[in-house]
């Protein structure tokens, strides 16, 4: 099997390194960063003034920020003037004509995957209108959102059609200067998703960016921005199973979450970008501030999220416990293979009283990848009552890959409950020929394993995720063992 | 069944196995004894294919088949199983799974269906009552927390299950009560028939009192010493392991 997923990298890689060889198509900037790039992106999209002026002011705070080195991971100094911060969609001559230009490898994974035959087209970034029969499903479901008054649309028709909602919460959860990706995200986000779930409205379906019209091509600094009015509930699938690429290899992301009164969020991530080879060459680096404020009291926000892909993943879901008896809770799975290196974990800062947090982190390492779990609980001096458990395991499989735990608690209100375990266990040698004594091949005894170490998390995920994700981390962990 | 044919096998650079022969034919009981050091638990482990033993002479056939030629879980597939000594705690995996895709995997090799997740269930808590088991050990971590008889009892239970047409069973009474005893000797037992084997591995007569042999062999450094039927289980505890030694040596 671990010549199968080589092969299957090395096509991966093969199709990577295609994509940047690209033509510079006419619709496209030229690589570099001033004002006039970001200019020019608010202008291609027809942004009024005060969002024009926004990304300008964040702009100008990026330039006076340094990137953050403190992370446990290590990559060569990104080049920011190489980037071009706007391309057009690429031109469909660019593109494999049909899924019989596609490697078959690839295939066979999506297969494996069990993805649905016309999704399989627009992975592999196939140009015909396979991608339309979607289109039926996308149209009853859009229906039945307006009937029940939910929003969801692409963060550029927002911006047209909703000015008010966007301008009042963009920026309010995650601040432009709140780090250094986000402010770089803030000047020159392409696009992403906009949810508005209105009062009293629990959400007839869970929202999927799959079936999200314009999805295909949200670029690489993507910006997502969820508002629940009070009294809602809604849950959103962000990212899919099937192993994405991308022709940029620097993804900043920033999501906010904006829950009010009595209103409940539950935001699941199945992160699956390109990881690089097995020298760790062409991945991508995902940069994600992702943050979720409990503004209204007895509100909730959850994160769960599965994380196999990209080369460096810097990712801490975080929570605002403003409102009083509010709840945060994150679920998170991040699995490093070969060379791959991910320093994820949480926040949970406590402001409101009786505030509650879970914080429950399942990482798992093989090959040579090194992975950290960071987290942080703050319980501010006006959080009477505040509390936190957080379960933190790590699970080694061979010798040469590491799991570090950093986990840091200011607790500044002395009836504050904060507890915390952490467990690092390995896969044995002894475990997994006694699985194979009993006519279960390594592979599967991997997964089995695997799969009983994660189902803490992977039962907060929708079922039909759930599986799915299941069916990803044994893909991802094929020929990790042997 | 299985045919061993002066096997010679090594662990950690010590050659511990000096040309060991044995067969074992369908239907039969075979008692392997001896002191500690001798080789039983390496023969136990080089049968089941464990990476960490060398075999360095000899063969082994089962049925018919050259028995090194096929990985460990295709032999466990073909209905070889080895009850072990220490079973090892796998946390997080339920009981009841690893016991349906070990079944599952024996049956697809056979050409049989998937087992019915019902009938898997009203098969498996029948044998769990015949071993005393409280049905809930199916739904907790495999031998996660078990003491040292519940693992035992664990074995015999997947050795129930999976019904294997030769079951070596190492050490299985080792650290047992009395209890214990009994219920793993009974699930052994109901297991006899023309069609299997069984091999026990063991230090002590006692189990043969409740698991009657139709042959008993001594091992002593890496060699069968001596063979003979139950009557030499007998003659060993009363001798001491001390006797077959001399014997050998003179």
């Amino acid at each position: 099997m671990a010549t199968e997923s080589e092969q299957l990298e090395s096509l991966v890689n093969r199709r990577y390194e295609h994509g940047f060889v690209t033509d510079i198509a006419t619709d496209s900037l030229p690589p570099g960063l001033d004002e006039n790039v970001v200019r020019a992106i608010s202008a291609r999209k027809n942004e009024p003034e005060w969002l024009l002026e926004w990304r300008l002011q964040a702009y100008r705070q990026w330039l006076e920020m340094d990137e953050p080195e403190w992370a446990h991971v290590h990559y060569p100094k990104i080049d920011y003037d190489a980037i071009s911060y706007y391309s057009a969609p690429k031109s469909d001559e660019d593109r494999p004509k049909s899924l019989d230009e596609v490697d078959p490898k690839l295939l066979e994974t999506y297969d494996k995957l069990g993805i649905p035959l016309h999704e399989r087209a627009r992975l592999a970034g196939v140009a015909v209108d396979a991608v339309f029969d979607s289109v039926s499903v996308t149209t009853t479901f859009k229906e039945k959102l307006s009937e029940a008054g939910v929003i969801f649309c692409s963060f550029s028709e927002a911006v047209q059609d909703h000015p008010d909602l966007v301008r009042k919460y963009l920026g309010s959860v995650v601040p432009r200067r709140d780090n250094f990706f986000a402010a770089l995200n803030s000047a020159v986000f392409s696009d992403g998703s906009f949810v508005y779930i209105p009062k009293g409205v629990r959400c007839p379906m869970e929202l999927s960016t799959y079936f999200r019209i314009n999805a295909a091509n949200t670029g690489q600094f993507e910006r997502t921005l969820v508002v629940a009015d009070e009294g809602s509930y809604v849950s959103y699938l962000e990212g899919c199973t099937a192993p994405m690429r991308d022709e940029n290899q620097l993804h900043a992301a920033v999501v906010e979450l904006v829950a009010l009164d009595d209103a409940e969020i539950k935001y699941s991530t199945v992160q699956n970008w390109y990881p690089g080879d097995e020298q760790g060459r062409g991945g991508i680096y995902n940069f994600v501030t992702k943050r979720g404020d409990c503004r209204g009291a007895n509100s909730k926000i959850s994160w769960t999220q599965v994380e196999t892909g990209s080369a460096i993943t810097w990712k801490y879901p975080s929570c605002l416990l403003r409102g009083e008896n509010s709840v945060g809770e994150f679920y998170s799975v991040a699995v490093t293979n070969n060379l791959q290196q991910a320093d994820t974990g949480t926040k949970m800062i406590h402001i409101g009283r009786n505030t509650r947090s879970t914080i429950v982190s399942k990482g798992i390492s093989a090959g040579r990848a090194q992975q950290s779990y960071r987290g942080l609980v703050r319980v501010m001096p006006q959080a009477a009552g505040a509390r936190n458990h957080t379960q933190c395991d790590s699970l080694l499989i061979g010798k040469d890959c590491g799991a570090h735990t950093f986990p840091y608690m200011e607790i500044k209100h002395p009836s504050a409950k904060v507890e915390h375990e952490a467990t690092t266990s390995k896969i044995s040698a002894n475990q997994l020929f006694y699985c194979r004594q009993r006519g279960i091949s390594e592979e599967d005894a991997v997964n089995m394993i695997v799969n009983g170490f994660c189902k803490e998390v992977f039962k907060e995920l929708p079922m039909e995720f759930a599986v799915e994700a299941q069916a990803l981390l044994n893909v991802s962990l094929e020929g990790a063992v042997g | 069944m299985l045919e061993i044919k002066n096997l010679k096998a090594r662990v950690a650079g010590n050659d511990i196995l000096h040309g060991l022969s044995l067969a074992v034919n369908a239907g039969e009981v075979h008692a392997i004894m001896g002191p500690n050091g001798s080789g039983k638990s390496t023969l136990a482990q080089v049968i089941a294919g464990h990476e960490d033993y060398e075999v360095t002479h000899g063969s082994v056939t089962f049925k018919g088949q050259n028995l090194f030629d096929l990985e460990p879980e295709e032999r466990a597939r073909e209905g070889l199983f080895l009850g072990f000594q220490y079973p090892v705690e796998i946390p997080g995996v339920n009981n009841a799974y690893l016991l349906k895709t070990a079944l599952n995997a024996r049956r697809a090799h056979q050409g049989l269906d998937e087992i019915d997740a019902f009938e898997f269930l009203k098969t498996a808590r029948e044998k769990m009552a015949a071993l005393g088991m409280d049905p809930k050990f199916l739904n907790r971590g495999v031998n996660e927390g078990f003491s040292g008889g519940e693992k035992k009892r664990n074995e015999i239970l997947q050795m129930a299950m999976l019904e294997p047409e030769l079951a070596i069973l190492d050490e299985t009474d080792s650290g047992l009560d009395i209890d214990a005893l009994k219920a793993v000797a009974q699930g052994v037992n109901a297991l006899r028939s023309p069609d299997r084997a069984i091999v026990l591995v063991t230090h002590y007569q006692r189990l043969l009192d409740y698991i009657e042999p139709d042959f008993v062999h001594v091992l002593s450094e890496g060699r069968i010493a001596r063979s003979g039927d139950k009557t030499l289980a007998h003659e060993l505890e009363e001798k001491g392991y001390d006797w077959i030694r001399e014997a050998a040596n003179a």
